[in-house]
């Protein structure tokens, strides 16, 4: 029971440096609760208590979870989750 | 066609079918050839939309110096339009864009100022802004929160794409400053209903993303995320790959921007055939591959152009 989740060169310091890290649950939230268990401050990084912070892009099998469900957004086993910075293009 | 001058012949470009690549006669893809503009590219328009603005509204005149950060194609068009009208053009752009870009920025006479490889293009809006306050005499567009980059394919993109395509359902597009497809978006949601505005962004790799802390993150102030359906994010392999798909089966010779819209135009065309619904799909190719040719990544693997493109601003 996984899903596996891209963690970007800047936020690296709290999965140990793993690009890649593996987490559960059946919401986009309950993944991110159940790493932040072991990946202690990574939460706080990405959502605070209106959502996904502006800056921050997650993918779910690369579509862009805000025109999914938000953090609401269903996951499941096999999944591949990416987190991005925003950056600019142009 | 016979146009006054070259700037006259920007737009009306063609919208030409994909026959071998739609998955059947109900599910239609179309191309828009934005590489066939007078730089060769869609930034064209909001250079030219842009410079003309200025000038009506007083903030452009002559002998003035246009500063601009871009990737590449914004500057290389703001640098025809400027060497026409009598402009010096200043142009920020990161050091990890294709020679060619470079090349041609400095043939139609602009100076380029460069921005370190790491951050991408925030890199470079960062170190315009900073030129713009050392200068307060230039002028600096800025495409990411110009009104009229958007307006230039709401006026232009979006009306030429409906008159062709009146059965249009969806519209595929790069998200780059997201100027195209708020405007084009914008301009069919106000006249074809359900119209799906999709959007491509280019996945690059981890040096541009090579920020110090988050909140050096970008989002350009001319988003806006109601306007779009969804949006995907395609890496350089898919990219690659599709570009690949567009020479072997329609004789189409793409940018990797390009690439990465058709990568989600292809993926819409075959979730619409698979559900059985019809559907008429319109995506922007952005520019023509002349510029990336030095990347290598037309020949070879895709293992060797997934690598050749690392580190790349490659959309």
């Amino acid at each position: 029971m996984s899903i596996e989740v891209r963690i970007p060169t800047i936020l690296r310091t709290y999965t140990a440096g793993e690009k890649t890290v593996v987490g559960s649950g059946a919401t986009l939230t309950e993944l991110l609760d159940d790493l932040e268990a072991r990946h202690g401050g990574l939460r706080d990084r990405l959502v605070d208590e209106k959502g996904l912070r502006r800056f921050v892009n997650v993918y779910l099998n690369d579509e862009d979870v805000r025109f999914l469900g938000g953090l609401e957004t269903s996951v499941k086993d096999g999944d591949h989750v990416t987190v991005l910075p925003a950056v600019a293009g142009g | 066609m016979r146009y006054d001058s070259l700037l006259d012949s920007v737009g009306r470009t063609p919208l030409v079918g994909l026959p071998r690549l739609s998955p059947s006669p109900d599910v239609r893809l179309w191309a828009k050839l934005e590489d066939r503009n007078p730089t060769g590219s869609v930034k064209d328009r909001p250079a030219l939309f842009m410079v003309e603005e200025a000038e009506k509204s007083g903030r452009l005149r002559p002998g003035c110096t246009i500063l601009e950060p871009t990737s590449g194609n914004t500057g290389i068009s703001l640098a025809m339009v400027a060497r026409l009208r009598g402009y010096r053009l200043v142009c920020v752009m990161p050091s990890n864009t294709s020679v060619e870009r470079r090349q041609l920025l400095e043939m139609w006479g602009a100076e380029i100022v460069s921005s370190p490889a790491e951050g991408g293009s925030n890199e470079a809006v960062r170190r315009a802004k900073e030129l713009a306050e050392e200068h307060p005499d230039w002028v600096m567009l800025y495409q990411y929160g110009n009104p009229a980059n958007a307006e230039s394919h709401y006026a232009t993109t979006g009306p030429e794409i409906l008159e062709d395509l009146p059965s249009i359902t969806h519209f595929v597009a790069g998200l780059g400053t997201t100027g195209t497809l708020m405007g084009v978006g914008r301009f069919l949601r106000e006249h074809v209903s359900d119209v799906e505005i999709v959007a491509a962004e280019p996945r690059y790799g981890e040096l541009v993303y090579g920020l110090r802390n988050l909140d050096e993150g970008f989002v350009p102030e001319l988003y806006d995320e109601s306007v779009l359906t969804s949006r995907y994010s395609v890496g350089p392999r898919d990219a690659v790959r599709r570009v690949r798909e567009l020479l072997d089966n329609e004789g189409l010779f793409a940018g990797f921007s390009t690439g990465a819209i058709a990568h989600a135009a292809l993926g819409i065309a075959a979730r619409a055939h698979q559900e059985g619904r019809r559907a008429d799909i319109a995506f922007i190719v952005c520019d023509a591959g002349w510029k990336y040719l030095s990347t290598g990544a037309y020949a070879g693997t895709l293992d060797e152009a997934e690598s050749n493109l690392d580190g790349q601003l490659w959309a």
